[in-house]
């Protein structure tokens, strides 16, 4: 595969093998950067991050990560300051900032906003979520903080909790899981199940998928617990939210029916599905999931302008 | 003999084995109601040995494009496409959902960017029965209801 110039727009566009290819590109820049302090692969290049819609965390560690490559970075954070809101349509935005740059990272409210930059720019479209479709940096960096933690991602038990039906990292990462030999528990409320159609892909490709709305029931089972939000405003009354959402709170006592090796994840940010005394456990990786998005966005910024 | 009921055309196309019902949305979408000159037949709930019931347009003096027969398929899958020269018919074949529908197809997902940017919309398509689509932009799959509203 030659990555060079390649976009990066959904998981469904990758492979294991394509998969398995950033992790480890990935891991040789971590390593590197710990030995040497700085990397300058992309000295001379130029990044544009072109966030339509705001985020703290990808658009920070996309920027941190071209920094630490020895790049420079162009961009906004809001759409509100640039000519769209004169009304320029995308095309011509993507068409003037690839005259400026070299790789260009897009976050939009439009759902395929990502698809449509990347087939109009001459250079490679990195997608930082595209309305409620895909983020496929964020899987990468799952999957990256799920083989660092145990060294691989075979055989593992993986417990999706919180908003399966809304929740685009779940969908997205559940995805990306069927590449590869997992169990799947899928813990929600009944109003906020894994959409059918993609139960139903996960079974057709051979995953085993338990679904139930019982986290204490299950945890003793999982070697991974990636945890959601749960938004109010999807439900009918208040009532419902605050019974739903006191269920499936992870906190130390919740843990102690856990393995001692069980890892809680989540995308972060958090309302109250995690206790803050777990953040000192030795189960709490959702910081180091954090970390875990320079690597992966450096080696996906390497890979896509060729320097690596 | 079915065929017979309705006048037979001397140049042009027989869509037949259209599901009964579904002739005049076959009509619609080709906009064969905007035809000038020539004559259009319609001939609805026309006993069928394959279907029970069926459908067949005739359409006097025009031939349909690559476009206008993959419309078809999405339709009516069933579909035959015959092409009447001087009476006979010079060439036969039954329609096929094609790989890929470009062009033909809206997605129906409000919030997609094919909506609201100039794109061609492009579909691929998963499943034949039942008809499933997949949005090239947005991802969302469409299935058959979706679909026949959006063409």
């Amino acid at each position: 595969m030659d990555w060079k110039n390649r976009d990066v727009i959904s998981i469904r566009d990758f492979s294991r093998e394509d998969i398995e290819f950033v992790l480890k590109t990935a891991e040789r820049l971590e390593r590197e950067l710990k030995e040497k302090g700085h990397l300058d692969y992309a000295t001379g290049k130029i990044l544009a991050t072109l966030f339509f819609e705001p985020s703290t965390r990808t658009r920070l560690s996309f920027e941190s990560a071209m920094h630490r490559l020895g790049g420079s970075v162009i961009g906004f954070s809001e759409a509100s300051s640039t000519s769209v809101r004169k009304g320029e349509s995308l095309r011509d935005t993507i068409k003037t900032v690839e005259q400026y740059s070299d790789v260009i990272v897009i976050r939009h409210p439009k759902e395929g906003a990502a698809r449509l930059a990347a087939e109009v720019a001459d250079i490679p479209v990195i997608n930082a979520g595209d309305g409620s479709n895909q983020h496929p940096t964020q899987t990468l960096l799952d999957l990256y903080t799920i083989k660092s933690a145990f060294g691989k991602i075979d055989g593992l038990r993986i417990g999706l909790l919180g908003d399966l039906k809304y929740g685009r990292t779940v969908h997205s990462l559940s995805e990306a899981l069927t590449h590869y030999d997992v169990e799947l528990y899928l813990i929600s409320p009944e109003l906020l199940r894994m959409p059918r159609h993609i139960v139903e892909e996960l079974r057709e490709r051979g995953i085993r998928v338990h679904e139930t709305d019982d986290l204490e029931g299950v945890i003793g089972e999982l070697d991974v617990l990636y945890a959601t939000r749960i938004q109010k405003e999807r439900f009918p009354d208040e009532q419902e939210y605050l019974k739903v959402k006191g269920s499936y709170v992870i906190d130390r006592e919740v843990l102690k029916k856990a393995k001692e090796t069980l890892k809680v994840m989540h995308p972060l940010p958090r309302v109250d599905e995690i206790h803050p005394s777990v953040d000192s456990s030795k189960h709490a990786i959702y910081f180091k999931q954090v970390f875990s998005g320079v690597p992966v966005r450096m080696a996906l910024l390497g890979l896509t302008l060729g320097v690596l | 003999m079915a065929e017979l009921k309705v006048t037979a055309i001397k140049e042009g196309t027989v869509i037949d084995h259209i599901p009964a019902g579904k002739g005049l949305k076959v009509i619609r979408i080709l906009k064969l109601d905007r035809l000038n000159g020539g004559a259009l037949l319609l001939a609805a709930n026309v006993h069928s040995k394959k279907l029970g019931k069926k459908d067949i347009v005739k359409i006097e003096g025009r031939f349909l494009s690559e476009e206008e027969v993959n419309k078809i398929a999405l339709i009516a899958p069933s579909a035959t496409v015959n092409i009447v020269r001087d009476y006979k018919v010079a060439e036969k074949f039954k329609v096929e959902i094609p790989g890929e529908i470009s062009g033909i197809l809206k997605c129906a997902n409000p919030n997609c960017v094919s909506n609201h940017e100039y794109t061609t919309p492009k579909f691929y398509v998963i499943s034949r029965e039942p008809l499933k689509v997949r949005c090239h932009y947005c991802e969302r799959t469409m299935e058959e209801e979706e679909i026949l509203t959006n063409l």
